[in-house]
């Protein structure tokens, strides 16, 4: 089995491409102006909301229920799909998965194919796999078309060309489309978007989807989206190819009630998606006449079976943990080497490669929770990242580096009392060498990473334990005294 | 009341003054204080770091130490936030009867020490006197874990002389995160940067908060970048009475 996760099992640490990224102005810029936009667009529709907190708990539970008869529903899925005029093909993993996509295209002799909405391609690596059997993929979402043609990654998963402003992208559009002269309005980027891609819509038979959610008791499928380019991919093409991990099934059309309020109001600020497209199977004489659903595994049934860290599975991509957080926002997504950026991605990556690759990931985050008070599916983030850790150390690590070294003496050290006292002896003498008016400026190794940017008070002579130690002496003696 | 002191491994260590503004508070509002001195560590930065096999043996010392205590007060919401949302998880995962019940009795006796004085012993007024400017920091896990809300800002508001200004973008993390200080020192330099902007400009003289940990975070910018403000913890605050000022 192959799992890919796009190009993530070769990207620098997290702290190695962070260290890069910092350093770009323009990123850094648009990625804190998007990220606050969208935020306080959600805090204002989720305040609106006075059962918000309900919806959350409605969707966490649907969530944990279908992952518990995962096996049940997905056949359910795939009989009601059948039945319903559609093909079903499984994908255990992404290479898989890219063969029966590749096929199906040569067998519709399809020589282009356009894609809107599909995250999971990029995990899979579709594209690549297109490219090198003669196909040619046009994305048509605004934002991955972006990424498309400025030959660019995705930052985000919501809105991937986060990382952009409208003078780049007036300038990607310009080179990749040819045009002499483009205004940076968004209403020229719109238009000379809009006219180079409703000649795709019109000309390519062949369509390639992602999926928000399957539904199993009527084999239909669900995509949200806000620009329309998704509606045109999804009826104007012969042939319909949705690719979907097996998380995105949910047992019934009534419970998109729950999820058709949560995510656009936490994805983008907006009360409902201006595009919301459900389909199930084939219609004579209306829309796609050949539709097929490829479930891809990728990893998700190894996920399934830690029941620590199950929940990863609930995401419904909505990316709110992105937007709220600290780090993504000082970094933006490129830091994280994977399509699946931010606190998600942090805890879905390593995951899906079964910590085998990403181990840095699971330590991007200062752990400050806001991601877990934004999932609109409850995912419990910080706990999973503590945990995911803990699974770096005990399978990753020999035992013999330093960190694991120092942790475990200064482990050994907490279990008493006595020994506790005497490193903190210890430390009040031997930080001297690194104490200079008055002040700890630079400290060896690994901490200094801590003094590059941070004055540290040295240790006080007095701990607080030898203070009451001398206090309950000197009262003792007082009250000797008045005995 | 009597109030058994867990200090914290940190606190101890390095910032003794904030054990002993505890402990003057407590006595002053009347109440007695111990301080049991088998205490060490609750084994946060091992089990947030990932070395949770090491932190399970401190769950248990904890437990032992403090199983009789009238209340415990912790003057770090971090080490609260350690104790109440994972040492349930531990000794469920220890599979060890005895002492899931023995937590499970311990913990409603927890206190953080803002909670400790609004919620338990309903003091908000304790009578302090701290003439300076001074804004608060609310830390990650005061806010989200132990949702304290405003709990700290009434203990300050009643305070005497003092000039409390708000801190702007008062939920966002200052970058600290235990060992992402140091394993992410870049971003974490980053967030703390924006931290400190968002401090300077309240023209505090004083920033304080309820975790000693993000206090020696962001003065470790502060005193590097020699703006003269200092930080203290909330006790020292609340400790500080017309007759006697810390600092």
């Amino acid at each position: 089995m192959t799992i890919r996760v796009g190009e993530a099992a070769e990207a620098p640490s997290f702290q190695k491409a962070a260290f890069v990224l910092l350093d770009d102005t323009q990123l850094r810029k648009n990625v804190r102006h998007a990220t606050d936009v969208i935020t306080n667009k959600r805090a204002i529709v989720v305040g609106e909301q006075h059962d918000w907190q309900q919806l959350r708990s409605a969707a966490s539970a649907i969530k944990e229920h279908t992952l518990q008869h995962l096996d049940h529903y997905l056949l359910q899925f795939e009989a009601a799909c059948i039945a319903a005029g559609g093909h079903v093909h499984w994908a255990a993993d992404a290479d898989e998965a890219n063969r029966i996509i590749v096929d199906l295209v040569k067998q519709h002799g399809g020589k282009e194919v356009i894609k809107v909405k599909t995250m999971t391609s990029d995990e899979i690596g579709l594209n690549k796999a297109f490219e090198a059997n003669g196909v040619h993929p046009h994305e048509t979402d605004l934002a991955d078309m972006i990424i498309q043609l400025g030959h660019d990654k995705p930052s985000h998963i919501v809105v991937p060309a986060l990382h952009k402003n409208r003078q780049q992208v007036r300038e990607i559009f310009m080179q990749a489309m040819g045009l002499a002269e483009l205004g940076d309005k968004p209403e020229d980027l719109t238009n000379a978007a809009r006219h180079y891609l409703r000649e795709k819509f019109l000309k390519i038979k062949i369509g390639v989807s992602g999926a928000n959610y399957l539904l199993a008791d009527t084999g239909g499928v669900c995509v949200v989206e806000s620009e329309g380019n998704g509606r045109m991919c999804l009826t104007l093409p012969d042939v319909l190819i949705t690719v979907a991990g097996i998380e995105k099934v949910i047992p019934s059309f009534r419970d998109l009630e729950v999820f058709l309020q949560l995510l656009p109001r936490s994805a983008t600020g907006e009360r409902m998606n201006p595009y919301n497209s459900l389909w199930t199977g084939v219609h004579k004489n209306d829309g796609p006449q050949h539709f097929h659903v490829v479930l891809l595994d990728n990893g998700r049934t190894r996920i399934l079976a830690d029941p620590e860290s199950r929940q990863t599975l609930h995401c419904i991509r909505c990316g709110a943990c992105l937007n709220t957080c600290p780090v993504y926002r000082q970094t933006g997504g490129h830091a994280y080497g994977s399509i699946y950026a931010g606190p998600i991605g942090a805890i879905l990556t390593p995951q899906l490669f079964d910590m085998q690759h990403s181990q840095s990931l699971p330590y991007a985050s200062s752990l400050c929770g806001a991601c877990y008070e934004v999932c609109p599916v409850k995912i419990n983030i910080p706990e999973v990242l503590i945990h995911l850790r803990g699974r770096v150390v005990r399978e990753q690590q020999t035992g013999a580096t330093l960190e694991a070294i120092g942790m475990k003496a200064m482990a050994g050290i907490f279990l008493s009392s006595r020994r506790f006292e005497a490193a903190q002896r210890l430390g009040q003498i031997g930080q001297w060498p690194f104490v200079s008016q008055g002040w700890v400026k630079h400290l060896p190794g690994m901490l200094g990473n801590w003094t590059a940017v941070r004055d540290l008070r040295p240790l006080p002579k007095q701990s607080f334990r030898n203070w009451w130690r001398e206090r309950e002496k000197s009262s003792a003696k007082k009250e000797s005294v008045h005995a | 009341m009597r109030i058994s002191l867990f200090i914290t491994c940190y606190n101890d260590t390095l910032f003794p003054e904030t054990g002993k503004s505890v402990v003057q508070l407590l006595e002053r509002l009347g109440h007695q204080v111990e301080f049991p001195f088998e205490q060490t560590c609750c084994g946060q930065m091992h089990y947030n770091t990932g070395y949770q096999i090491e932190a399970q043996p401190l769950l248990g010392r904890f437990v032992e130490i403090f199983k009789d205590a009238e209340v415990v007060c912790i003057p770090s919401s971090s080490c609260v936030a350690m104790i109440r949302d994972h040492y349930p998880k531990m000794a469920e995962a220890s599979g060890d009867t005895e002492l899931i019940r023995a937590v499970e009795d311990l913990l409603p006796r927890v206190y953080e020490l803002a909670e400790l004085l609004v919620k338990k012993l309903g003091v908000e007024d304790v009578g302090a006197y701290y003439p300076r400017r001074v804004t608060y920091h609310a830390s990650c896990h005061s806010l989200r874990s132990l949702h304290l809300n405003d709990l700290p800002l009434r203990l300050l508001r009643n305070v005497r002389g003092i000039d409390l200004v708000e801190l702007q973008n008062i939920d966002q993390c200052c970058g600290f995160g235990g060992t992402f200080a140091v394993k992410n020192g870049d971003v974490s330099a980053a967030m703390l940067t924006d931290k400190l902007r968002c401090v300077e400009n309240t023209r505090a003289e004083v920033c304080t908060a309820v975790d000693n940990s993000c206090l020696m975070h962001i003065f470790g910018g502060l005193h590097r970048q020699r703006t003269g403000i200092k930080t203290v913890h909330l006790a020292q605050i609340l400790a500080s009475t017309e007759d006697e000022a810390h600092r």
